[in-house]
């Protein structure tokens, strides 16, 4: 009998401290075979991470492993000491973080970098190490030479991605962890990324774990797919069966959150918000949105799609009025609105609202829930204390909130109640106009699925138009009757949304819409492969 | 209320020690068995019932004159500490979130104002103008003040980037507003922190100055100025000049203690 090269058996986290909180890891088993990757799935909170650094024999300051064994080739880590277990990192299990950023020394050059524990593990001389990380370069799709001469922050974020892969294939462990590495990067990156870690992985014939949680990306990597809630395993089965035959209900939750029902409601005629010619930038530099019109009608929502920095939230600030436009006009109702918001009166303030993407900065830790769903109500309509007490347990109910909330601050809610709070405050002004810069991005997939279903019912309740920022193009089918594309801060592609995100593709709508992980239909039939392409 | 029953004992002594401070300063005249200036003996006269610290130079009693220093010090530090942190802190935050000119003169003043060696700026400053106690109260204040607002502008510029301030730009909230009740109660922490500190630093200034004649002028008397008069006494066994000594540094590890403690509580609590 072959022992498998990772076996966690009945593992159990605790986080010290407070005896009555909930584990963080509960009796989770799971093995990793020599060159096969297992993908390990669940949304924040679900113990993915402690799983991931268990298996480096490593446990976070603050939490202790109580019961369970992490077995590496046979080895019992935790039964060996701490030196011989950090000998082992690095050089036989390795780890990818999320940010590579904070994982590299900006004082140094990449190469010098990389190769560090090929010099110090293998005992390679400098140029056979050199030589293995300018393959493994090309291998993931860098440009080696140039690449490897640089400094950290001389690359962006998916080159530094790819870099710290290779650092970590470099003294060719036999397990890498995987922890989230492509999250941080937008969807074109993040696909190129991926493509070039299966590929190196393949070519070292290395196991790894991924964790992520993003289903479809996941599908696409590993061969075995483990479900984790809550610290406690759901379900763990190959691949393709977890994604055609899902055998709980967590897991077909999950599968279907992916794929959003379109409920598109229809162009009003009213024109609400316009804009025209809209060219702007910050103080110095040149203009990051250029020559941009578009019109949102009354009711109606506008999906505004690009990759990061090319544009979207800049031209969210010049409609709000913080971001003052070079050139271009901004129309209201057919009339014109002052380029800046100090020059803006109360009524126009009140009709543009803004939900921005993280709850956690966007309501004042400082502040009870009924201040800050109350304070528009205090500055628009002039109500009185048990006047606003009323409307702020109303709209909370709106909003899907218990009104006994009100006391609570942000910090004793939840990420998705958060966001309702913030949509609330939103609503409470009676906008016309909504600004939602990802507002579901920062949230789970569950979560972010019913917050969206929120906001779509309350604006089509309320018929207000909606300038909707996202890189997500799921979303974009199921919310938004039109749909503009924008890349260095120029509109691509405009048009309804059926039409814009259907073939004949231009290069960079094509390139969006096929970077988009899908996931096969849950189906009972087995015989579905795994596909790509949306479009 | 659990966090009562967890308090620990540093924090508790702290307290005691703060308390006590706070009554001999708030008590000085029902506590002090003599009036500053009244001689009760003979000069250098040693520790006795009557005068339990001994007497000074003119026979003045020294545990009257060590209490009613001690009203003098942490009064006038309280006080200039108190001015340093409304006019540092009202101009930091206003420069942080106006920016442009006005945050570009005041932050190259302040620049101006810390370059200078504290002590050496205070004294030129000392020897032109009287050496009342509300020009060393507004010196004193002057030159805390620069650290009051390079702290609290950071913590403006830092908090008016978030998006809780940005949507009350939005909503069309006042200034004022905005300071006190979107950004202050953010950074009310580090700046009570560093009062704390700066209200011990300010402890030090005032009996360093004091000790070179240049603070407190008679007839009042503070701990620096005691340390300067008897110092001579030690040769003659009082060891009252040491007393003031002990007493800023039992102050100083109480005040920081406490505040440490109140700071992380905060930052913990959540």
């Amino acid at each position: 009998m072959t022992t498998s090269l990772l076996e966690i058996r009945n593992l159990t986290v605790r986080a010290h401290g407070n005896p009555a909180a909930p584990l963080l890891v509960s009796d989770v088993s799971l093995r990793v075979e020599r060159g096969t990757v297992l993908g390990l799935i669940g949304e924040s909170g679900a113990g993915k991470s402690t799983i991931g650094l268990a298996a480096l024999g490593y446990a976070r300051a603050g939490t202790s492993i109580t019961s369970g064994s992490v077995r590496f080739d046979g080895i019992d880590l935790f039964q060996e000491s701490e030196s011989y277990r950090r000998a082992l990192r690095g050089q036989r299990i390795a780890y990818v973080a999320q940010s590579a950023t904070a994982s590299f020394n900006p004082a140094f050059r990449l190469l010098d970098q990389i190769i560090e524990s090929s010099l110090r593990v293998n005992r390679l001389d400098r140029g056979a190490a050199q030589e293995r990380a300018l393959t493994l370069l090309d291998v993931m799709g860098l440009d080696a030479r140039t690449i490897a001469m640089r400094f950290p922050h001389e690359v962006s974020g998916g080159q530094l991605q790819r870099a710290m892969t290779v650092m970590a294939l470099c003294a060719r462990p036999d397990l890498i962890i995987f922890d989230e590495p492509t999250t941080a990067l937008d969807v074109t990156t993040q696909q190129d990324v991926l493509k070039a870690i299966q590929h190196a992985i393949e070519l070292q014939s290395t196991a790894a774990i991924y964790i992520s949680h993003d289903l479809a990306l996941v599908s696409q990597v590993a061969d075995r797919i483990h479900v984790l809630r809550h610290g406690c395993t759901v379900e763990e089965a190959p691949t393709i069966d977890l994604v055609t035959r899902p055998s709980t209900p967590y897991t077909r939750a999950l599968l279907e959150a992916g794929v959003h029902e379109t409920t598109v409601g229809h162009r009003d005629a009213h024109v609400a918000l316009e804009l025209q010619g809209i060219t702007a930038g910050y103080q110095t530099g040149s203009a990051i949105v250029r020559d941009v019109s578009l019109a949102i009608g009354r009711g109606e929502t506008l999906a505004l799609v690009g990759e990061s920095g090319s544009g979207k939230s800049t031209l969210g600030r010049v409609v709000n009025g913080l971001l003052r436009p070079r050139t271009g006009r901004i129309l209201f109702d057919g009339r014109e609105l002052a380029p800046s918001i100090h020059n803006r009166p109360l009524a126009d303030r009140r009709a543009i609202q803004t939900v921005h993407q993280t709850p956690d900065t966007s309501l004042n830790p400082r502040h009870r829930i009924e201040e800050i769903v109350g304070r528009p109500l205090a500055i628009y309509e002039n109500l009185g204390r048990q006047q606003r007490k009323d409307r702020v347990g109303a709209l909370l109910e709106q909003v899907e909130l218990s009104p006994s909330l009100a006391r609570r601050f942000p910090a004793e809610l939840s990420g998705g109640q958060k966001q309702r709070v913030a949509i609330a405050r939103a609503i409470a002004a009676r906008p016309q106009i909504l600004i939602c810069d990802e507002p579901t991005s920062a949230l789970d997939t569950l979560v972010a699925r019913d917050v969206l279903a929120l906001l779509m019912r309350l604006q089509a309740e309320n018929s207000i138009g909606c300038l909707f920022i996202t890189h997500d193009l799921n979303i974009v089918r199921s919310i938004a009757s039109r749909t503009a594309v924008l890349r260095h801060g120029q509109i691509v592609r405009a048009g309804y949304t059926s039409e814009v995100l259907a073939p004949p593709f231009d290069d960079y709508t094509g390139k969006l819409v096929a970077a988009v992980p899908t996931l096969p239909r849950v189906d009972p039939e087995p015989a579905l492969t795994l596909k790509w392409n949306a479009g | 209320m659990t966090r009562m029953f967890k308090l620990p004992v540093s924090v508790m002594l702290s307290g005691v020690a703060i308390a006590l401070f706070i009554a001999v300063t708030a008590l000085a005249p029902v506590l002090a068995p003599y009036g500053v200036n009244e001689i009760v003996g003979i000069s250098w006269d040693p520790p006795s019932l009557s005068s339990p610290l001994g007497t000074d130079m003119i026979g003045r009693d020294l545990l009257s004159r060590f209490i009613w220093g001690a009203r003098v010090t942490i009064l006038t530090a309280a006080a200039a500490t108190l001015l340093a942190c409304l006019l540092g802190a009202s101009f930091g935050i206003l420069a942080g979130l106006r920016r442009g000119w006005p945050d570009m003169v005041l932050s190259r003043f302040v620049d101006l104002v810390m370059a200078a060696p504290t002590l050496i700026l205070a004294m030129v400053l000392l020897t032109i103008l009287p050496r009342s106690l509300a020009f060393i109260v507004a010196i004193m204040a002057l030159i805390e003040a620069t650290r009051f607002y390079r702290l609290a502008r950071l913590i403006a510029v830092d908090t008016a980037a978030l998006d809780f301030v940005e949507s009350a730009y939005l909503r069309g909230e006042k200034t004022l507003w905005i300071i006190f009740r979107e950004i202050l109660p953010n950074g009310i922490m580090p700046i009570l922190a560093e009062f704390g500190l700066r209200f011990i630093f300010t402890v030090l200034f005032l009996s360093t100055l004091s000790f070179l004649g240049l603070g407190v002028q008679p007839p009042l008397t503070d701990w620096g100025s005691l340390i300067k008069e008897n110092k001579d006494g030690l040769l003659f066994g009082i060891t009252a000049a040491l007393l003031p000594g002990v007493a800023i540094a039992v102050l100083a590890v109480a005040v920081t203690t406490m505040v440490d403690w109140i700071t992380a509580g905060e930052n913990g609590g959540q």
